[in-house]
């Protein structure tokens, strides 16, 4: 019976697969085409249909959004969630060897709870203790699925980059102990912004022969020879995607000098920049980023949580997309993660964006940065049928998440996670019981000879 | 029953002297695990060998007589996963109360206990090659006074695969047979049968000044770099023999060198996620693989993941158990309880799955609590046949011994197991253990620190 329960509360947590469905007399937020109330139709896991009046397929399964909001999932540039083993391999100073990719972990709730928050894809970044760190993933919170069928197929990947006080260790610049006990933490180079720039230029100037080794080798062999061909460096094949444009570069920063200094490097070494994180500075040098054509992906209102951000201003993805600079904003946290759709909303609030230009701030916008949004990011026919339905305005606190589907398949579902709840809190109970007793009853027997376990 | 006990005390005292060269155990139950078990019968040892085993098979003239009558015998246990005989990877000091069976031979001169002590200056990449041992050996390691080696051998088992778990690249295991031989190399069985690999340092990787790597994703960096560049250093090397006039000399590299002399690769992987991620990886380098760990193994989604692959898994023996000491206030998640719950069902269900397994004690080397866990895994469903082949023949099958050892089969290696009562039972008394033709008598009271396994907690890569 035990077992059976377990496997009941499994099934109930896989997706249906995908079906034709129609979500009825819904106010649909395009975010590409206005508002429309009316219809979606969803066929093969896309987007069949969107309109006030639509063919309705026989046998569809029909949702009755009547009153309620439909939306394209939310994406998130900037995420850490549904890593395991630590999301910073800070041993090092480059460490474009290692991958989120080889750590996802589909199983991490914060999944689940991104998409209660309505949020279908997220950008998962490397941490920012080194100048340059991992590779990162993009993936769709398809939860239930493993780890491989999470991952945003055709994506580009990324790798994160990190300026200032992060990389340069600010704090402990010399290295020491760390707490009590601690073994001695030697002091990695970089110590200053001059030497994150550094070894950012040495890893480039590494890389660029690397590549050259690789292209005399590609020559030769279609020239039809057979060399043997260089060590393959993990290290810097990375970066060598980068030179190639094969990989996106996410830069978390903060200052208008980094920013400006970073934008060189990439122009120097001849390649791009695609998004800059964070960026809150990007207000003051947003003319310059917009001619790199970096994007920005910024957070709403969140600042002087330390010394390079407390020149921010709630204003900064405003001023920012004004420029003509892409603009997104983002979570970096599971919590805040959950809400982004009242972070659109303050971008209304403060610097007046239209309600469209808002809500593509968490959709159609990062999606661009993401280079994706052939696929994701607004409610236009051919789209992966990524949508959210909330039950009031969505860019309100009060608006909550219904339901989330992605790929057409609903992932998440507020009735039916509500009326789960008593099931797993009694299974809970029953085995938090069941502990107990048993621990109650090895304990008047007393230790087993002292050495047990 | 008085001439059995006169037999027993005349084989306890004749325990550490000269053993005979032939034994017989007659009139005994003897499950052969190969085969239907036989209500009577008789097996008999010679020269390390069993050299015939039936219901019908003449005592030879020459032979020590053990009367089996009310006894069983089964195959010597073997241990999958375990450091038992390198003294250097027990975390407690031995107290020195060693009964003497077993250690007969003088002490070795010391191990090479240093050769992979965790390197001390800070790792800056892969090509530092840090925790790295692949070259090494466990055969080279072993030592016969290792107190453990009495521990366990009192707890059923004859034969241990021993690996030297020190590292990332711990270095590749050995069969070894507990016979507490004068010399190392009569002990060991098979040499190499794998490379074990860690993907944590004994803890969650902090990865802010420890050196590389840090985090679960540097490590698997680190383990695919390394392969990268053993297929590099093979294709140099072969060129490099073809014909080594103007070229530079490749450089020797000894890390590169044990990865490429292991026939196998063992990963860490409890959680089904992680049982997903490794045999992706093992299949990325193209290594035959055992996973060890299996902590989930419960679970539906583990028996498919698993399945998919058809590599053989080990499942640790200690099962998950609430936290010791923990505040009464703290709630344990969902995931833990089933965990505590339905964990001892693994083998059980794996076993239904089709899954190829064997059990590891994972360091619970006292009989008592040997017993205990497999009892356990028979009650939330594992047959006991299932249990014992569990321990003998499949890990013999995963590393292809099976024509050797695991079961009661004429021409095996004579590693038997004698008790009273039915194995695995509460009031079963192991009475005698015959480790390459050799008995032992379990010891009454196993050394105290003989204890503690390594992989105390397997596959902490989370």
């Amino acid at each position: 019976m035990r077992k059976l329960l377990c496997a009941g509360l499994m099934a109930a947590l896989a997706p249906l697969g995908a079906e034709t469905i129609v979500i009825r007399n819904a106010t649909i937020m395009t975010v590409t085409k206005g508002t429309v109330k009316g219809s979606v139709v969803v066929k093969d896991g896309k987007i069949a249909e969107v309109g006030e009046k639509v063919l309705e397929p026989q046998g569809a399964t029909i949702i009755d959004a009547a009153g309620q909001y439909v939306i394209p999932g939310i994406i998130d540039c900037h995420s850490h969630i549904a890593v395991d083993g630590g999301v910073n391999e800070g041993s090092v100073s480059v460490s474009s060897m290692v991958d989120i990719k080889d750590v996802i972990n589909p199983e991490d709730i914060s999944i689940y709870r991104a998409l209660a928050g309505g949020v279908t894809t997220a950008n998962i970044l490397h941490g920012s203790a080194n100048a340059i760190g991992g590779k990162t993933i993009v993936l769709k919170m398809r939860w239930g699925k493993d780890a491989q069928q999470m991952i945003f197929e055709g994506a580009t990947p990324g790798i994160k980059f990190a300026l200032g006080e992060n990389p340069k260790r600010a704090g402990n610049p010399q290295g020491g102990g760390r707490g009590a006990g601690a073994q001695t933490v030697q002091a990695r180079y970089p110590a200053t912004r001059m030497g994150v720039e550094d070894t950012i230029r040495e890893a480039f100037n590494e890389a660029k022969a690397y590549k050259a080794g690789w292209d005399a080798y590609d020559a030769k062999v279609a020239k039809g020879e057979h060399p043997i061909p260089p060590r393959k460096d993990l290290k810097l094949e990375a970066l060598k995607e980068v030179l190639e444009g094969k990989r996106y570069v996410h830069a978390h920063c903060y200052r208008q000098d980094e920013i400006l200094m970073l934008l060189r490097v990439a122009d120097d070494y001849g390649f791009k920049i695609r998004t800059l994180q964070h960026v809150l500075e990007g207000y003051k040098v947003a003319k310059e980023i917009a001619a790199h054509g970096a994007g920005g992906s910024t957070f709403s209102d969140w600042f002087n949580y330390k010394m390079e951000a407390v020149d921010a201003i709630p204003y900064n993805a405003a001023l920012m997309q004004k420029y003509g600079v892409v603009v997104s904003l983002n979570s970096d946290d599971a919590e805040l993660m959950r809400h982004l759709n009242t972070e659109a909303g303050k971008a209304m609030k403060y610097g007046g964006v239209s309600e469209s230009e808002a809500l593509a701030m968490v959709t159609l916008n990062p999606a661009k940065q993401l280079g994706i949004d052939n696929r994701v990011g607004s409610v236009d026919v051919g789209k992966d049928a990524d949508l959210v339905i909330y039950d009031k305005y969505p860019l309100s606190d009060y608006a909550k998440v219904q339901k989330v589907l992605i790929d057409g398949t609903v992932y998440f579902d507020r009735d039916k996670e509500v009326s789960e709840r008593p099931a797993k809190e009694a299974q809970k109970k029953k085995l938090t019981d069941q502990e107990k007793q048993l621990q109650q009853q090895q304990r008047p027997q007393g230790g087993r000879g002292g050495r047990i376990g | 029953m008085k001439k059995l006990v006169t037999a027993l005390l005349l084989f306890g005292a004749f325990a550490w002297a000269e053993s005979p060269q032939a034994v017989a155990i007659r009139n005994a139950k003897i499950v052969t695990v190969s085969g239907p078990p036989m209500a009577k019968g008789t097996v008999v040892l010679r020269d390390g060998l069993i050299e015939a085993v039936g219901e019908n098979v003449p005592v030879p003239a020459d032979a020590w007589v053990v009367e089996g009558e009310g006894m069983t015998v089964y195959p010597g246990l073997i241990d999958a996963m375990s450091t038992v005989g390198i003294p250097s990877l027990a975390p407690a000091p031995s107290t020195g109360a060693v009964s003497g069976r077993g250690g007969r031979g003088a002490p070795t001169t010391a191990a090479p206990t240093a050769t992979t002590a965790a390197p001390t200056p800070r790792s800056m990449g892969p090509e530092d090659r840090p925790q790295t041992a692949s070259w090494v050996l466990a055969a080279d390691e072993i030592q016969p006074t290792d107190p453990r080696i009495a521990t366990v051998r009192s707890a059923g088992f004859s034969t241990t695969v021993t690996f030297p778990e020190r590292g990332i690249f711990g270095g590749q295991g050995s069969i070894v047979d507990l016979s507490g031989a004068e010399k190392t190399g009569e002990m060991v069985v098979v040499p190499a049968v794998g490379q074990y690999i860690a993907l944590a340092r004994g803890g969650f990787g902090g990865g802010m000044g420890g050196g590389f790597p840090g985090a679960l994703m540097g490590y698997i960096a680190y383990v695919r770099q390394i392969y990268l560049d053993a297929d590099h250093y093979k294709l140099v090397k072969e060129a490099y023999a073809k014909d080594p006039r103007g070229m530079a000399r490749p450089q020797y590299d000894r890390a590169l060198e044990g990865v490429l002399d292991s026939r196998r690769i063992l990963l860490p992987a409890n959680r089904v996620v992680e049982m997903d991620r490794m045999l992706r990886f093992a299949a990325e380098l193209k290594q035959p693989v055992i996973l060890y760990g299996m902590r989930e193994g419960y679970r539906p989604e583990a028996a498919a993941v698993l399945k998919k692959y058809n590599s053989p898994v080990l499942v640790s023996l200690k099962w998950s158990e609430p936290p010791r000491d923990a505040d009464p206030e703290q709630e344990e998640s969902l995931r833990t309880l089933e965990n505590i719950d339905l964990g001892p069902s693994t083998p059980g269900l794996l076993k239904k799955a089709g899954v190829p397994f064997a059990l590891y004690a994972d360091g619970l080397d006292q009989a008592r609590d040997l017993q205990r866990a497999v009892k356990r895994a028979i009650d939330a469903g594992l047959s006991r046949e299932d249990a014992l082949r569990a321990l003998t023949l499949a890990p013999a099958q995963i590393y292809n011994v099976a024509d050797r050892m695991g079961s009661i089969e004429k021409g095996k290696i004579a590693n038997l197991l004698v008790t009273k009562g039915e194995l695995f039972d509460d009031n079963t008394r192991i009475q005698m253990i015959f480790v390459d033709g050799k008995q032992f008598k379990p010891a009454d009271e196993a050394p105290a620190g003989g204890r503690g396994m390594t992989t105390d907690n397997p596959g902490v890569n989370q």
